[in-house]
């Protein structure tokens, strides 16, 4: 009796959580899977089975390939920019300065921002002559850029901002770690001679390496998941110049409406997300000191 | 060998004054301890010597240099911290020779100091352990092998036996103290615990409120206290301070600017002298203390053995006469003066 009654419970306090995951994780993964080797029905043509098709597809579509290409700029750039500045910025603010709340607070603004209020935030800053990058340019002489509407920059200007609003996040993550480090610890290091960098290098620094892949597992997510200021600034123009993999997907599948291509593409990324986790878990972790 | 000098030494934390024109010189190759109850100041002095924090006043000196506004690495002077401070990150050889390589010393060099230390310290075998995989006693051990390594003249250790169980607390309190004279080096360490001050230190600092209240060899602090607040601090069970009117009962008259200090451990039983009843009995095995009633103060006392005393027995305590410590009344400070006794108070033991 009481076996079973323990069962109702425990089963009754999963099946929320079960319910939730299954439908809106498990059930859409899988059924991503299965929609990425069929073609998308129409009509009256239901979908037809073709195998690897879909891919095949892909390595012919250069807008996939400049997507692509372009997602791994973006990447590249934005996760070690800002996990430095992230770094910096809580070693700032974790040092005994004046103001220092206020910093704190400032450097965190970004985060709680949605991230279609940033973008038109920087709409502002980018704008061509009147924004307030070009005027502050053309105190120099310069300005009449048209930042996001040109190929050459507006991948970077979507950098920037991305970086602008993930760092201080991060800070928030490294400033918890710093607080964690035993004071005694870095005044032993100083005794012995070490220097600030030193004691960053050889102290601080290995002990926050687990919150270091902590936050690199996000940075790489957010890499790869954050559109919302490419849909609200560029739509991935000019030229597919902006274009980023989730962006693309979200193009093919709600404005092409070619579904079973866009789950193809789905699937490419969620491999391409896996593979990055296999990494970070299987090589970074046994490299790291936990406390 | 080298020489500490501390002149006129104050810190303040805001209004608190913590530190007080504390002065102190040791010898070469001393062991000094600065033992005192906690929020007394040993520990901020000791952070003071070790240039962790900043004098608000006086001067640090070592063989005559000061040392007083240097950087602490650049003080000549190592520190065990209470916690140990171990990096969680690194092994055991690493941590000791943490120090000789942020200062660029070569690998062969390191290697070879590392050989000579280890040893010493018996950590050989544990060299590629990291520090949570050692126990409490290895852990202090490497804390001390780092703070040894580079030869510091002076040695600062930080309530260095307080995290060990009581076993290993006095094998470590003989390892430190015999590394402290093969390697000649000074060694000031900060206790609550007045035993470990008594045993290991060549004298004692004795630490009151920010002020030393008496700097000297454990067997003066003992048998010379300065101060009523020394009488109490050193000794288990701590002296008796008495006031005069106790001893009229036993016929002495002692002048009432007086406080008379005496030791349990140098009370005997007499045919006649001061009687008192036991309120009780504590028995430790080698010896029992008794506390007695004398003219309503409590009165420790301390016998060889188990005697057959039950509470409620009336003793008679007797003393010798140089066995009596006098100290002012207002001021606690100790008095020098001569206190006529009756010959029958110090007969023999009944």
């Amino acid at each position: 009796m009481k076996m079973s009654r323990n069962f109702l419970i425990s089963f009754a306090l999963l099946f929320p959580a079960a319910v939730l995951l299954i439908a809106f994780t498990f059930y859409p993964t899988v059924a991503t899977l299965i929609d990425s080797v069929y073609s998308t029905p129409r009509g009256r043509r239901p979908a037809a089975f073709v195998g690897t098709g879909n891919f095949e597809r892909m390595v012919a579509d250069p807008v996939f390939h400049r997507a692509f290409i372009n997602n791994l700029i973006y990447a590249a750039v934005v996760i070690p920019v800002s996990m430095g500045l992230a770094l910096a910025m809580a070693l700032l603010v974790n040092a005994r300065i004046k103001g220092r709340g206020f910093v704190r607070l400032a450097y965190f603004t970004p985060t709680i921002l949605p991230m279609i209020a940033v973008a038109n935030i920087w709409m502002f800053f980018y704008t061509p002559d009147y924004g307030l990058i070009d005027q502050f340019l053309r105190l120099f002489g310069w300005g009449g850029t048209n930042w996001l509407g040109q190929s050459s920059t507006a991948l970077w200007a979507l950098i920037v901002i991305t970086i602008w609003k993930l760092a201080g996040f991060f800070m928030i993550f490294y400033l918890a770690a710093l607080q964690q480090i035993p004071p005694t610890l870095l005044e032993a290091a100083t005794l012995e001679g070490a220097n600030y960098f030193q004691r960053l290098r050889r102290v601080i620094l290995p002990l926050m390496m687990p919150t270091t892949l902590f936050i690199l597992i996000n940075a790489v997510i957010e890499a790869f998941r954050l559109v919302d200021h490419v849909i609200a600034l560029t739509r991935g123009g000019p030229n597919n110049s902006t274009q980023l993999l989730l962006h693309y997907i979200y193009q093919v599948a709600f404005n092409f409406w070619d579904t079973a291509y866009a789950a193809a593409l789905s699937v490419v990324m969620l491999v391409l997300l896996g593979l990055i986790a296999l990494f970070q878990f299987g090589f970074l972790d046994k490299r790291i000191h936990y406390r | 060998m080298s020489v500490l000098t501390i002149r006129g030494l104050n810190k303040f934390w805001g209004d608190t004054h913590v530190v007080r024109d504390l002065d102190l010189e040791t010898r070469e190759g001393e062991f000094i301890a600065l033992l005192g109850p906690s929020g007394c100041g040993k520990s901020t002095t000791l952070r003071l010597i070790a240039g962790l924090e900043d004098a608000s006043s006086g001067e640090i000196l070592l063989d005559g240099k000061q040392i007083t506004n240097l950087p602490s690495a650049k003080r000549g002077i190592s520190m065990v911290f209470q916690s140990y401070a171990l990096f969680p990150h690194l092994t055991v050889a690493d941590n000791i020779t943490f120090g000789l390589s942020v200062r660029g010393e070569s690998r062969k060099s390191q290697s070879e100091k590392l050989a000579r230390v280890a040893p010493l310290l018996g950590l050989k075998d544990l060299l590629d352990r990291r520090p949570s995989q050692l126990s409490g006693g290895q852990q202090q051990r490497v804390a001390l092998g780092r703070a040894l390594i580079a030869s510091a003249p002076v040695c600062l250790l930080d309530e260095p036996l307080s995290n060990l169980d009581a076993s290993l607390r006095a094998e470590m309190r003989n390892e430190i103290r015999s590394l402290q004279r093969r390697l000649g080096i000074t060694m000031i360490f900060v206790t609550h615990d007045q035993t470990e001050a008594m045993s290991m230190a060549d004298r004692v600092a004795l630490l009151r409120n920010g002020r030393i209240e008496q700097f000297d060899t454990p067997e003066v602090l003992y048998s010379r206290p300065a101060s009523t607040f020394v009488a109490k601090f050193i000794g288990a069970p701590p002296m008796n301070i008495l006031d005069v009117g106790a001893f009229k009962a036993c016929g002495m008259t002692i002048d009432g600017k007086f406080k008379v200090g005496l030791r349990p451990e140098e009370i005997f039983l007499v045919e006649r002298g001061l009687p008192g009843r036991v309120t009780h009995a504590e028995y430790f095995g080698a010896d029992s203390v008794l506390s007695v009633d004398v003219e309503g103060v409590q009165c420790a006392v301390r016998l060889q053995g188990r005697p057959a005393i039950v509470p409620g027995a009336t003793l008679h305590l007797g003393w010798n006469a140089d066995a009596l410590h006098l100290f002012d009344a207002e001021t606690g400070l100790r008095q020098e003066a001569a206190v006529a006794q009756p010959d029958w108070v110090q007969l023999q033991p009944a």
